[in-house]
């Protein structure tokens, strides 16, 4: 099946252009910030090359702006495009490994709730069930909020990024849980499925090599628009004050420090890491959008 | 053959029974004072099979033949009742010798588009039993062992390197067989292996099982409900009835001379050259709910020669010349 | 029909139960309340009587059930932060909170109902590829960005709207309203139109659907084939129903849009019970993120189960257990 599926997907990408733009941009913008020790022109986490008379400058079009700094420095005088191309960088990183941890969480679990079924699916499904009744920022504020009170107060900077990741991936994986479990119910039911317990093969062995292969369809799909959605929870995390800390900041902690400088006209300072957000998330939506069409000829 | 098998049979099933719970959920059972339901998918059955013999089991779908095959491979413990491998208890075995036995017997099913994982390539598949059971040392030698494999059952070699979904469902279904023959095995249960091909197709798989039989020594247990292909392959034929045995006998005689006045049905639903002009009984009424089956003798409600007995008390397989049936009308004589 | 609501009842208990139990967890093994409550002074001899007194050293199961008959009781504790009842603090908040969701719920079924019926009567207009456009952003587009966009526009350039607060309130026995003040109601826009984006965006998104999927009906050709006029049609059949789904999703949403109030408060520094939590999770108070759960969990229990009967009562097709909300 592999065969066709790949050029039919192939086609139905390169037919829709507004595809084919959403993945350049997302690839684009991802390449880059991956690039940004390499690409940006200053390092603007290195506080020793800060300079407190570059700040507040605005974009080089403006009548103060200066070209060394192209779309202007905000209020400790760090390069705006310099912070931006590392907070992408952060914002990018801090959603792949929410996705990620999300898609571990809730594949496996999906699994085990779908092959073992009986009491152990149905706890895991309760679990789920009443996680799914709150919102997933709700559930990344509180794992965030537990994890403060629980971490030593002069650790938690270091550690900010690491609890931003188990917030976010722990309030995502009932998605990929509720879907696995779902194919892993059909596919267990299969006859290649019994032709491998028949010959005793474990239960894990035929979880992750048998049915989990024919269960990654739509796992991919979910992950594509989770990860949009992990990137709106980190920077909505990180704007709310309870997210990285200041001194590495993302695109959310950039909009934040500029929210407070919007009052006095320095519009730049939110505005880039704002637009920058906007246009990622926009276009890895539509991305997951076709995806998903493209995959389920039925949504079409 | 008597009906209870005995220990020097190489496959014996003993009373089997298979139930499966499928009551309401408890709250529900509760409020509305439902009882629990049972479906009786195997309701005692007894059989054995000799070595290198063929068993085959028949019954419209519902009646729990594949129920049969899979109790009797261990995909399913049995509710009571007991199956023996070679005077072995499977589900009381130690892991170790488990193993063992299970490397000996193979299974075959029903749909060729299931049955094979259409993420692996088709050397894997077969190679699979390989590496479970350690049965070859290194990738060279399993490649080679797959090549033979797959010749054997008319395949290339070189179809190793494919996917499932690159060959038709007769090639699919050789493919199946190869995987089941790859860890040497003695017994075959095949679980409708032609029903989901095309006719001609059909007598393809079956001579190619026939040969293997004779070749490697097969011992096989048959399900179907084609009695055409029953009929090619079988040494002797079981006709299952919600549940229940009601004839047994050899493939000669049961064809020729049935006793039980359902298996007189099924065979006068065949349809036949040598009969067209012959006016047949209409193959009367439906299968019941099987979650409520009818009392006495499940057939009673179709069946022409019912009568009181019929309907309280269930019959007993007795044998009658070569054959054995399940038949209160046979029993006094009244067929 | 007996069973299925008992069963629906019960598992609306579990989860309220459950949720307590991380409420109650959060407020007893995150960080140490007895620690919280005392000053450095305070002796080890006094710390160990004041945890005898708060029956601190009773068996977890005791401490559990005394926890579950406070909060039945509306006792939540006292804030660590501001040392006063958190049920106080949080219902001195409630009513900025309620306003609020209450005015965008509105603003999502006001705008969101119409564009929907729109893009769904009129699929190739181009007015509705720009309202397909604009919601695709509005999903896509972070509630803070939305609201920073909101404040630059009409506050920081235009000038003519104001960035923060609720304007002049109304003390009506307890209850403080915004809505019976001119800057009261001005500050109400912004803040609702930032919160009701997400929802009016999905409203829409489901009534076109809807309708696109009623006017491919028999019913509705054949009311054609009676000549009724396409008015009567559009909005007398097909409109008519679209609605429960849309009623249903309103109704789902209505806890989703007091727990992303948490942002929108945030933004526009609205004095409500979402910016109070946001608050205690930045200084660890418990008491006050223990009480907001349950609250929360509370609010949408109740919503979903509400629900989940509404629609057994309307749709007796739907023996099965519908999912939870989303």
């Amino acid at each position: 099946m592999r065969g066709w599926r790949d050029s039919d997907l192939w086609h139905s990408f390169t037919r829709s252009r507004i595809t084919v733009a959403a993945a350049a941009i997302a690839g684009g913008m991802v390449l880059a910030a991956f690039l940004a020790p390499v690409i940006a022109p200053y390092d603007p986490f290195d506080l020793a090359s800060l300079d407190l008379l570059d700040a507040h400058i605005p974009p080089v079009w403006s009548e103060d702006g200066e070209a060394r700094f192209p779309i202007g420095t905000d209020d400790q005088g760090r390069d705006l495009l310099s912070a931006i191309l590392y907070g992408a960088r952060i914002s990018i990183g801090v959603g792949i490994a929410s996705v990620l941890l999300s898609l571990f969480v809730g594949v496996g679990l999906g699994l085990v709730s779908g092959y073992a079924g009986g009491r152990v699916d149905a706890f895991i499904m309760r679990v789920a069930d009443i996680q799914l009744s709150f919102p997933a920022i709700l559930i990344a504020l509180l794992v965030n909020g537990v994890l403060r009170g629980v971490l030593p107060s002069e650790r938690q900077d270091d550690l900010a990024i690491y609890v931003l990741v188990l917030s976010i991936g722990i309030s995502g994986w009932v998605q990929y849980a509720r879907t696995v479990r779902g194919s892993t119910l059909v596919e267990k039911n299969k006859e290649y499925v019994q032709a491998a317990r028949l010959i005793g093969i474990s239960s894990a062995s035929i979880m992750l090599r048998h049915i989990l292969p024919n269960a990654m369809g739509p796992v991919l799909v979910i992950a594509t628009i989770h990860l949009a959605v992990a990137v709106i929870t980190e920077a909505t995390l990180s704007f709310l004050g309870i997210g990285v800390p200041p001194t590495e900041p993302s695109l959310g902690t950039l909009i934040r420090i500029g929210n407070d400088f919007l009052f006095s006209g320095e519009w730049w300072v939110t505005i880039f890491p704002g637009v920058t957000l906007a246009v990622l998330v926009l276009s890895v939506n539509l991305l997951g959008d076709w995806l998903r069409d493209a995959l389920n000829p039925k949504l079409r | 053959m008597p009906s209870t098998p005995s220990s020097a049979d190489f496959v014996a099933a003993e009373a089997v029974a298979r139930h499966f719970d499928v009551s309401k959920p408890w709250l529900s059972r509760t409020i509305e004072r439902s009882p629990r339901v049972f479906l009786k998918a195997v309701d005692g059955v007894s059989f054995s099979l000799a070595k290198g013999e063929t068993l085959a089991l028949v019954g419209e779908s519902g009646c729990g033949k594949s129920t049969v095959a899979r109790l009797v491979v261990g995909l399913y413990r049995p509710t009571s009742g007991r199956v023996l491998f070679d005077g072995l208890d499977l589900t009381g075995l130690p892991a170790a010798e488990r193993t063992r036995s299970r490397r000996r017997m193979q299974m075959i099913f029903q749909d060729p588009y299931a049955s094979l994982n259409p993420r692996w390539r088709v050397r894997d598949i077969v190679a699979e039993p390989l590496r479970a059971f350690e049965l070859t040392k290194g990738r060279a030698e399993q490649d080679e062992r797959v090549g033979d494999l797959l010749s054997q059952v008319g395949l290339s070699p070189a179809d190793g390197e494919k996917y499932p979904h690159e060959f038709s469902g007769g090639q699919r279904q050789r493919i199946s067989i190869a995987r089941a023959l790859s860890s040497n095995p003695e017994f075959l249960v095949c679980d409708e292996p032609t029903s989901a091909l095309d006719v001609s197709v059909q007598a393809q798989i079956l001579n190619l099982m026939r040969d293997l039989q004779e070749k490697l020594g097969l011992t096989y247990l048959f399900i179907s409900h084609n009695l055409a292909a029953v009929r090619h392959i079988s040494d002797r034929v079981g006709v299952m009835y919600l549940g229940r045995i009601v004839e047994i006998a050899d493939s000669e005689t049961l064809f020729s001379a049935p006793r039980h006045p359902y298996t007189q049905m099924l065979l006068d639903a065949i349809p036949d050259l040598a009969m067209s002009g012959h006016v047949r009984e209409p193959m009367g009424g439906e299968v019941p709910n099987p979650l409520d089956p009818p009392a006495g003798c499940h057939f009673h409600p179709r069946c022409p020669f019912a009568n009181a007995r019929c309907r309280a008390e269930t019959p007993a397989l007795r044998r009658y010349g070569a054959a054995e049936a399940a038949c209160h009308a046979v029993e006094e004589g009244r067929i | 029909m007996i069973a299925f609501t008992l069963r629906r009842l019960m598992q609306s208990v579990v989860v309220i139960l459950f949720v307590a139990l991380i409420a109650f967890s959060m407020f007893r093994f995150v960080g140490d309340p007895v620690h919280q409550m005392v000053g450095i002074e305070t002796t080890l001899e006094q710390r160990a009587a004041l945890r005898e007194r708060l029956g601190l050293n009773d068996p977890f199961h005791v401490q559990f059930a005394r926890y579950i008959a406070k909060a039945a009781q509306l006792d939540f504790g006292i804030s660590y932060q501001h040392k006063k009842p958190v049920t106080e603090l949080l219902g001195a908040r409630f009513p900025a909170t309620f306003e609020l969701a209450m005015v965008s719920a509105l603003f999502a079924l006001a705008v969101g109902v119409p564009m929907g019926v729109f893009t769904g009567l009129y699929r190739e207009s181009w007015l509705s590829k720009v309202f397909m456009a604009v919601s695709l952003a509005g999903i896509s587009l972070p509630t803070f960005l939305i609201g920073i966009l909101l404040i630059f526009i009409f506050s920081v350039t235009l000038g003519v709207m104001p960035s923060f607060g609720r304007g002049e309130t109304v003390d009506l026995g307890g209850w403080t309203t915004g809505m019976l003040t001119a800057s009261g109601l001005q500050a109400l826009v912004m803040p609702a139109i930032t919160l009701g984006l997400f929802q009016m965006t999905l409203i829409m998104r489901l009534v076109r659907s809807e309708m696109l999927e009623v006017l491919r009906t028999d019913y509705i050709k054949f009311a054609r084939a009676r000549g009724l006029s396409n008015r009567a049609v559009h909005f007398g059949h097909a409109l008519k129903n679209t609605l429960v789904p849309v009623i249903t999703i309103t109704g789902l949403q209505l806890g989703g849009i007091i727990a992303f109030a948490i942002i929108t408060e945030t933004v526009f520094q609205w004095p409500g019970m979402g910016l109070l939590f946001l608050q205690s999770i930045q200084t660890v108070d418990i008491p006050i993120m223990a009480a907001y759960l349950m609250l929360i969990a509370f609010l949408f229990v109740a919503i979903n189960l509400a629900v989940d009967l509404l629609y057994y009562v309307v749709d007796p097709r739907l023996r099965l257990d519908r999912g939870a909300a989303w």
